[in-house]
C-alpha cells in the first residue's frame, strides 16, 4: 500500500514543555485513520506540523510523498485543513465562502463549484445567509465542503464533532465515510472512542508524547485480554433514546 | 514558494474583497471613524473658534480640517488591528495557512482595505467640512499631493495597527494602541498655532510628525508654498511605514511559523 503520511522521531516542544517525545506513525492512503488522545495530549500539535502551519523540532513528516519542512508548498497544494475551530468567515455568507476559498485554489469555475457543494451539504437554502446565523452543525458542514475545494487527496479534520448535537454528529460521520468512499485520505483526531470506533479503519493513540498503541480496531481488541460472556440487559444509551425520539435515528 | 508567489496579485485581491465586504457589511465602523472627527470639527467651531484666533487664515475651518484628517485616519486604523486579530483567533487563518497561497496575501488585503475605507472616511469628512465654509483654491495638482500624504499617513500608521493586531492578546489590546495616535493631533498645530504653547509643549509640537504633515497639508490647501514640511512630513511618514512593516511582517512570521 501506498503511504499518504510517514511520520518518523517526531519531536516538538514549547519551551520547557515537550509535547511530542517520539512520534512515528503511517497512515495508508484512501483510510480514515483517528488520532486518540486526552486533551493536551499532542493530537493538534501533530496536526499542525503535517499541516506545514509548525515546524517540528527533530524528526521527519512526509505528506503525499512531500516532506513538509523543505517542500511544504507541495504539501498544502495536495492537502486541506479543518481546524478545531470552524474556519470559516462569519461575516460572508456561505456560498460566498465556498467562491473565496475556489478562489484561492485557483480554479476555473468558483461559482459552479459552490454550487454542486452547497447542493452536496444541503445548504442550498441557506446559501445566501450570513455564516454567523447558521447552526453548529451547518457551520461545520461548511466547513469541511471548503476544505473539498480543490479535491485534496488528503483531509485533516481536527476534533470535527467537538461540540456538536447527536444528529449533526451522524452527519459529519456520513460525509466522513463518503470521503473515504471516494478515494480520499482521512486524517482525523478525536476524544471520543465511539468516533473512531465507527469511522476509522486505523486507530492511533497518543499518550504522554508517544503513539502507544496503533492498529485496526480488530487489532486494538487483541491487546487486551479476549473478552469473557456475560450476558447483561442491554439498556438504551441516553443517545439512543435521544435519537429515537427525534426519529432520525442513524441506519446502518 | 514560487507556485504560490506567482498568485500573489490574484490571492491578494480576493483578500481585499474578502474584507471589503465586512466593513460594507458593518458600516457601524465607518460610521464611527467618521461621527467622532465631525464632532471635534463642529465642537472647535463652532464653540471654541471664536476663542481661537489664528494668523495664517481668518477661516478655522480650513486652518482645522487638516488635523481633523489626521485624526479620522488614526482612529480608522484601529479596526484594522481589530479585525487582523479576529482573523488571528478564528480558524479562518489556520486555514489560509495550510493553503498553498502566498503567506502575505492575507495582509495586504487588510492593509489595502484600510486604505480604502479611510479614504472613504476623509472624504465624507471634507464633504461635511465644504458644508461648514471649508473652501480651498487648490488645483489639480495639489490635491493630489495631499492625498498623496494622506494615503502614506495612512499605510504608516496602517502597518502600526498591523503589529498591534498580530501581537495582542486581547480585543481591547489591539484596539487601544490608538488611543495616544488620536491624541497627537491635540499637541500640535492642528488645532492652534504652536507658538501660542508653552516652550516644552511647544518643542515636543513642533518636532512631532503630527505638525509636519498638518502644516503640509495646510499649505497645498491654501495654495502656499510648503518649504520643507512636505519633506519633513514625508519622511516621518516614509520612516515609520519601514519600521512599522519590518515590525509587523516580523511579529506575522511568528504567528505563522
Amino acid at each position: 500500500m501506498e503511504k499518504a503520511i510517514q511520520v518518523k522521531g517526531l519531536q516538538k516542544s514549547y519551551k520547557q514543555l515537550q509535547v511530542l517525545k517520539d512520534v512515528d506513525l503511517e497512515v495508508e492512503k484512501g483510510s480514515i485513520f483517528a488520532l486518540l488522545g486526552s486533551n493536551g495530549a499532542g493530537k493538534t500539535t501533530i496536526i499542525k506540523i503535517l499541516t506545514t502551519l509548525l515546524k517540528q523540532d527533530s524528526g521527519t513528516a512526509v505528506v503525499n510523498g512531500f516532506d513538509v519542512a523543505s517542500k511544504s508548498d507541495n504539501v498544502r497544494q495536495s492537502i486541506s485543513l479543518t481546524g478545531q475551530f470552524a474556519a470559516v468567515d462569519l461575516i460572508l455568507t456561505g456560498r460566498e465562502n465556498l467562491i473565496m476559498i475556489a478562489k484561492l485554489r485557483h480554479l476555473t469555475n468558483p461559482r459552479q463549484i459552490a454550487d454542486d457543494l452547497l447542493k452536496r451539504f444541503g445548504l442550498t437554502d441557506a446559501a445566501e445567509r450570513r455564516v454567523a446565523t447558521y447552526s453548529g452543525g451547518m457551520s461545520r458542514r461548511l466547513d469541511i465542503a471548503m476544505s473539498l475545494i480543490g479535491k485534496p487527496q488528503l483531509i485533516f479534520l481536527d476534533e470535527p464533532t467537538n461540540g456538536l448535537d447527536p444528529e449533526a454528529r451522524i452527519e459529519v460521520w456520513k460525509i466522513v465515510r463518503e470521503l473515504s468512499d471516494s478515494g480520499t485520505t482521512v486524517f482525523l483526531t478525536t476524544q471520543y472512542l465511539e468516533e473512531a470506533e465507527q469511522l476509522a479503519g486505523q486507530i492511533a493513540i497518543l499518550h504522554e508524547g508517544r503513539i502507544i498503541a496503533n492498529g485496526t480496531l480488530a487489532e486494538l481488541k487483541k491487546l487486551i485480554p479476549p473478552a469473557t460472556v456475560e450476558y447483561v440487559e442491554k439498556q438504551p444509551t441516553l443517545e439512543e433514546i435521544f435519537l429515537a425520539i427525534i426519529g432520525k435515528k442513524e441506519e446502518k | 514558494m514560487d507556485a504560490s508567489n506567482k498568485y500573489f496579485f490574484s490571492d491578494m485581491s480576493v483578500m481585499l474583497g474578502r474584507s471589503m465586504r465586512h466593513i460594507f457589511r458593518s458600516m457601524d465602523t465607518i460610521i464611527t471613524v467618521t461621527i467622532m472627527p465631525i464632532a471635534f470639527m463642529l465642537l472647535f467651531v463652532y464653540v471654541f473658534g471664536g476663542a481661537i484666533r489664528t494668523s495664517s487664515t481668518d477661516n478655522y475651518v480650513n486652518y482645522l480640517l487638516p488635523g481633523i484628517l489626521l485624526i479620522a485616519i488614526a482612529s480608522g486604523i484601529a479596526y484594522t488591528a481589530y479585525r487582523l486579530f479576529m482573523d488571528m483567533q478564528s480558524g479562518i487563518f489556520e486555514r489560509f495557512h495550510s493553503m498553498p497561497i502566498a503567506r502575505s496575501a492575507m495582509l495586504w488585503g487588510h492593509v489595502l482595505t484600510s486604505l480604502v475605507s479611510n479614504a472613504i472616511s476623509v472624504v465624507v469628512i471634507i464633504l461635511v467640512a465644504l458644508i461648514m465654509g471649508f473652501r480651498s483654491s487648490a488645483g489639480v495638482l495639489s490635491w493630489l499631493a495631499v492625498a498623496g500624504i494622506l494615503a502614506l499617513f495612512t499605510l504608516a500608521l496602517t502597518w502600526i495597527a498591523a503589529i498591534a493586531g498580530l501581537s495582542a492578546k486581547s480585543v481591547d489590546g489591539a484596539g487601544a494602541f490608538s488611543y495616544p495616535l488620536i491624541f497627537l493631533p491635540f499637541i500640535s498645530s492642528a488645532f492652534v498655532p504652536t507658538e501660542s504653547m508653552t516652550p516644552i509643549v511647544r518643542a515636543f509640537a513642533e518636532n512631532q510628525p503630527v505638525t509636519s504633515i498638518v502644516d503640509a497639508i495646510r499649505s497645498l490647501l491654501a495654495q502656499q508654498p510648503v518649504g520643507n514640511d512636505i519633506w519633513i512630513a514625508l519622511a516621518w511618514c516614509l520612516g515609520i511605514l519601514l519600521i512599522a512593516y519590518i515590525l509587523a511582517m516580523r511579529a506575522y512570521k511568528r504567528k505563522a511559523a
